[in-house]
This record gives structure tokens, sequence and C-alpha cells, in this order.
């Protein structure tokens, strides 16, 4: 069972040495993902999404501390490799670009702005597949066809400015798949689109993950784009998952207040009439996360005494559903 | 006429806005045309939405509202309970009193506010410079006033804006524009750059700053879930033109025109079991320096025949609110039904 997980994540807990002292970005989150499977990273700015992102890669900066339990471990054709184990920038080649590929919410920023496209899709891919700038520039042009740019072979030759923003977004989906990785991890990349052009593009990454069949972490503060992409979702808050299951069952069946916050919030068209509920006040600063569950300064429900006092444990609610709650704990017992 | 005129805050005829694009060597000066033809009322009391993709022309039209874009033909007229404006042929000392009456909201947070001032700075500048207060004690008094109707608390009043977050720093923004007392408010996308939990809150103090002061929002937004739940009036554009405008609850039950059907279809439902692809529009808006001839909407529109290559369509009136520009729409709701 385990060895058909691809991505296998397990206590990552990660803290970053600031003047201030110690902040804890990431709080002992595990998850898994198997191959061809989209999993939804949702929460709020500030709740630790992209730097768990980026800690599968080693991507953090330089202060960043991780703990000696972590464990992040990728599977691919029988061989398991520990990313803590990779030592050497070369060896982390395995992981990044390699195994695994990244997309971000604004292009522009993506892309070099002085070289282009072409140049930067050959540069990665040869870097990658130990290929010839001849290949790589044939497979370049047939990947930019694939996510439908027009004009591919005139589109690889310019600059990222030249491209609209929804077409600079499929040229980045393009430069990561063709290196085929097996991992896709997709950051906001469909925040800074029009509601038009993002249905285009979440149309085009469902279609690719059913042609490449590789997993794919989709970070968004939308759950309702998590609804309409994902296989499985956690919810993110302050550096903690603090609910996560199959998309179905956790929109449907909301266990964690936060989670039915973020529900409650999002405006939807089936009644529009129904009043907006914000989830009330704002996201704590990490430099004074609370004690106790970290949610309890804005839950609705919560119980003196002991969300101010004890973390909640992981509980499992259904299948593969789990969610760290008191309350919601009370409730199943 | 007169009396119903006197119900807008806002009326614009015909109104057109191009920006020069430089000029060929001996050949004509090339303009791009980014509002055009638009007659809108908005009336006093409303939240008026505008909804349109990047580029269609949204935000130009607000500023032409605010007489910060430059208006190549057309009229906008404002009405308040106090005094009636022409933008067209305003005195500099009117344009001073008219903008105090008008404020804009903008989309992002943390460009909007200066980083070395701090938030009492920040709200009592505008008051200051319109002359609204006599002392210091005034302008303070006026800016605890707002900052508690915001939600900032006086020790908040000390800080920079980079020790807020967001949600917080629109707050900011919105306690700036409300502290001189306007009667109507252009807020440009003021929730997109927004969390969907933070982005509830904000939209809810609009709605409530509006019934305790009185004001009038146009609301530019590109989405139009978030129109859905506040606006009572909606327009929607592309390409600088209007293509529909209607009553929140007329428009999203039986929206007419191809592209506001489009944009409705493209929101992201919450049910995972809801997969309609039924109207996914292909391709995107095109650049207006060379907009397409006949209806803007042609070249992504699945309907479009060889009238609305050749021919603009005219606003066709439903009833006093709805209107539609469309060759087809009639056609549509027979097929459909």
């Amino acid at each position: 069972m385990m060895s058909e997980q691809l991505l296998n994540v397990k206590n990552l807990t990660l803290q970053f040495k600031t003047d201030e002292g110690l902040i804890t970005a990431v709080d002992d989150v595990s998850f898994d993902l198997a191959p061809g499977e989209v999993m939804g990273l949702v929460g709020e700015s500030g709740s630790g999404k992209s730097v768990t992102a980026k800690a599968l890669m080693l991507l953090n900066p330089g202060n960043a501390v991780y703990s000696p339990e972590s464990s992040i471990s990728f599977t691919a054709n029988g061989v398991t490799v520990e990313v803590f184990d990779l030592k050497s920038a070369k060896e982390l080649m395995l992981v990044r670009g390699g195994a695994v590929s990244m997309i971000f919410q604004e292009p522009m920023a993506s892309f070099a702005p002085a070289i282009t496209i072409g140049v930067q899709m050959v540069e990665q891919l040869v870097l990658h597949k130990n290929i010839s700038v001849k290949e790589a520039k044939e497979i370049s042009i047939e990947m930019l066809n694939h996510v439908g740019i027009s004009e591919a072979a005139k589109r690889f030759d310019q600059y990222a400015f030249e491209l609209s923003g929804g077409m600079r977004q499929r040229a980045m989906i393009a430069m990561a798949l063709s290196t085929k990785p097996k991992l896709l991890i997709a950051d906001e990349p469909t925040t800074a689109l029009d509601v038009t052009i993002q249905a285009q593009v979440l149309d085009l990454m469902s279609d690719l993950v059913k042609e490449f069949g590789m997993g794919i972490i989709f970070i968004t503060h939308d759950l309702a784009v998590v609804a309409q992409t994902a296989d499985k979702v956690a919810v993110m808050y302050l550096g903690k998952i603090v609910e996560q299951g199959p998309v179905r069952e956790v929109i449907k069946n909301p266990k964690h207040p936060y989670t039915k916050g973020l529900i409650n919030a999002l405006p939807q068209l089936d009644d529009i009439d129904a009043p907006l509920e914000a989830i009330p006040g704002d996201i704590p600063s990490p430099l004074d996360r609370p004690v106790g569950c970290v949610f309890n300064t804005r839950c609705p429900e919560m119980i003196s005494g002991r969300c101010d006092v004890d973390s909640p444990k992981r509980l499992s609610v259904g299948h593969d559903h789990s969610v760290s709650c008191f309350v919601a704990e009370e409730q199943s017992s | 006429m007169n009396d119903q005129a006197q119900n807008n805050i806002i009326s614009t005829k015909n109104l057109s806005v191009s920006f020069p694009l430089g000029k060929t060597f001996f050949g004509p000066k090339l303009f791009v045309k980014a509002v055009s033809n638009i007659t809108l009322d908005i009336p006093r009391g409303s939240f008026f939405g505008l909804v349109g993709e990047s580029g269609s022309g949204k935000t130009t039209f607000g500023r032409a509202l605010l007489k910060a874009a430059p208006v190549s033909n057309g009229h906008v007229e404002y009405h308040d309970e106090e005094v009636s404006y022409n933008l067209n042929d305003i005195t500099k000392e009117e344009l001073k009193d008219y903008r105090k009456r008008m404020q804009l909201i903008f989309q992002d947070p943390y460009a909007a506010l200066s980083p070395r001032m701090t938030v009492r700075d920040i709200l009592a500048e505008p008051i200051e410079l319109m002359g609204l207060t006599s002392s210091r004690e005034e302008t303070d008094e006026k800016v605890r006033e707002i900052a508690a109707k915001c939600r900032l608390n006086l020790e908040h009043l000390r800080r920079f804006p980079h020790a807020f977050s967001g949600g917080q720093r629109q707050r900011i923004s919105i306690a700036r524009a409300l502290i001189s007392n306007p009667k109507f408010i252009v807020a440009d996308e003021s929730v997109a750059a927004l969390d969907v939990s933070i982005q509830a809150d904000v939209l809810n103090l609009l709605k409530s700053m509006q019934k305790e002061m009185g004001l009038t929002y146009l609301f530019i937004s590109h989405d139009l879930s978030v129109i859905a739940h506040i606006c009572d009036q909606v327009a929607v554009m592309y390409l600088g033109q209007l293509v529909e405008t209607a009553p929140t609850h007329e428009l999203f039950a039986g929206p007419k025109h191809p592209y506001t059907k489009a944009l409705l279809s493209a929101i992201p439902s919450l049910d995972p079991d809801d997969d309609s692809k039924a109207q996914r529009l292909e391709g995107e808006i095109p650049s207006p320096a060379s907009p397409p001839p006949g209806c803007k909407f042609h070249t992504r529109c699945p309907f479009a025949t060889d009238i609305c290559k050749k021919d603009e369509p005219q606003l066709d009136y439903l009833s006093v609110t709805h209107t539609v520009a469309c060759h087809h729409w009639k056609d549509l709701e027979t097929s459909n039904t």
C-alpha cells in the first residue's frame, strides 16, 4: 500500500531563525500523495502553504531549521529517495527540477525578462535531461503546442512580456512539464488571472494530469478552485494541517471550524442573498503563536480551558478524513 | 426626465476615453479607445457593480468619473442633495469641491499606503489637505472617530502600515477614503488581493458604512460572485463598451448577453460534483488598440453570425433598468426554452 505513494511527508516541522527568535512556519505536517493524484493545499496567507511546498525541495532560505523527526521521501520506479539524505546541490537536482517542477502565481516574475522563453525552456531541459539543444528545442515547441499556445514556433523566440497573462501561465506550465516531472507544485497558479482565463487554465491542468499521470500539489486560498480540481485537500492554518481528506468529504462534511469558516466566507452563486460570514479577526503573527490549538483565538466554538491549553491530536473521522480539533473530538465520541 | 435624473448621483452620456498611442511619422495620430460610448446612470444610494475582464476599461471608466482620465467625448453629470456639476465645464474651485465628495479605494493595500507615514497621519492627510478641520484636536477627533468605525483601535494609529495584515490595511484605506465624508466611492478591485476569509469581512464593512453614511458605491471587480453578493445593480463591460446592465437579481436569474453567461459559467463552484463546462470562453480579450469591427465580442462568441462581424449592436431595453447589446439575445432566449 505504502509503496504506491509517490510522496510521503512525515512529521515535517520547520522553523526559521530570525532576530526575533525561532518562528515556527510548519508544524508537524504529514501527508502523502499517489501518482496522478491532485492535492489541494488551502489556507490564508501566512498559513505556511508555500513554505511547506518549498520544503519538499529544500528550497527554503538558509535560516530554516528542520526538526530531526522530519521526513520527506519520493518513490518512483521502485526507488525511494529521502530528501534529507541528499546533501550537495548536485544530488538535490534529483528532486529540484528533476522529480519535481514548480509553477508560480506571477508568471511575469518567474520568466527572466531579458531572455526569450525558448532559451529558458531549452536551458532547463538540457540541464536535467542530458539531451542536445536541438532535441530540447523540439520538445519545447511541442510542449508549447500541447498547452494550447498558437504559433508555438514563433512564441518560442518571444519574451515573456510579449505574451498575455494567460499565455504566460500556459508557457510556464509547458516549461514545468517538459522535463516530465513526477510531481508538479502549483503555487496559486490562477490567482492573478481573470475568471475566464482561470477556467481555461484549470481545464488544461486537469487534462494534463490525466495524460501525464503526475501528482500535483495545488496551493490556493480558494476552496472552490480546489473543489473543481483536486482529489483530496489539506487545510492549513498557522503551519498546521487542521483537516485533511477527500475533497468531496471535506467540503460537504467539514469538521474543523476553520474549514467551515472558509466555506461560509466564499461567495456562492446558488444563494446570492445569503450573508457573507467572515472569519473574525486576523491570522496571528507567527511570532506569537497561540498556546493550545492554533485556531483558538478566532474559533467561534472555542472551549476555554481546553482549546487554549492543549493542542488537539489528529483524529480520524472517516475514510482518509482526519481533523485536529477538540470540538470535533467531543462530537465524534 | 429631470426628476429621474436628480435621483442619479452619476449620469454619463456617450462617455468615451481615449489615450494617445504616439503617432506615425506622417500618418494620423493613433488612439486607444479605452472606454467608448457609455451611457449609464448610477442611482443615489446604490451599490453599483461594474464587472469585466482585465483590459475591459472598468478602471478607466471609474477614473473618468473622478475626472482623472482624459474624456474625449460625451459628458458626466453629478448630482447630490446639495450640488450638481457637469464635469465638462467644471471650474477649478468646483473641481476641488467635487473631489471632496468622491473618493477612490484601490486594489492593492500594500501599494496604496505610504510606508513612511503612521496610520494617524495617513488618515489625517486628506482632511488636512481639504481644509476640513481647523485644529489638530479636531483632526485627531475625526481620525479616532473613523478609525473606530473601521475597527482600528487607538494603538493602531501610532503604527506604520508594514505592521498590518492585508485585511487591516484595506480597512485603513477605507477609513482614509471615508474620513472626508464623501458621497460617492469608486472601489476599484478592493477585495481582489485579499484572502476569502478577509474578503467577506471587508465587504461587510463597506456595506455597513454605506448604511451609516448614506454612500453610493461604484464597485469595480472581475469577480461576479462577489458582485452577486454585495451589489444591487450590475453593469458588464467588454472592450470599453457596456454589454449588459441589470438589477443584480435579474442578471443572475437570467443573463441575456453571451459574455455575461460565459463570465457566470467560468466561476468555479464549491460543489465538486458540478463539472459544467457548458460555456467556457475560448481565447482572450483582443487588444483595445485594434478592436474587432462590429460587435466587439464576436471573435469569442459561440453564437456570432455575419451581422455580428459588420454591425455594432445597439443597447436594447428589456425594461427601464435591464439593457443588453447583442444582435441575437432574443433568438438565444427562444432557442434555450
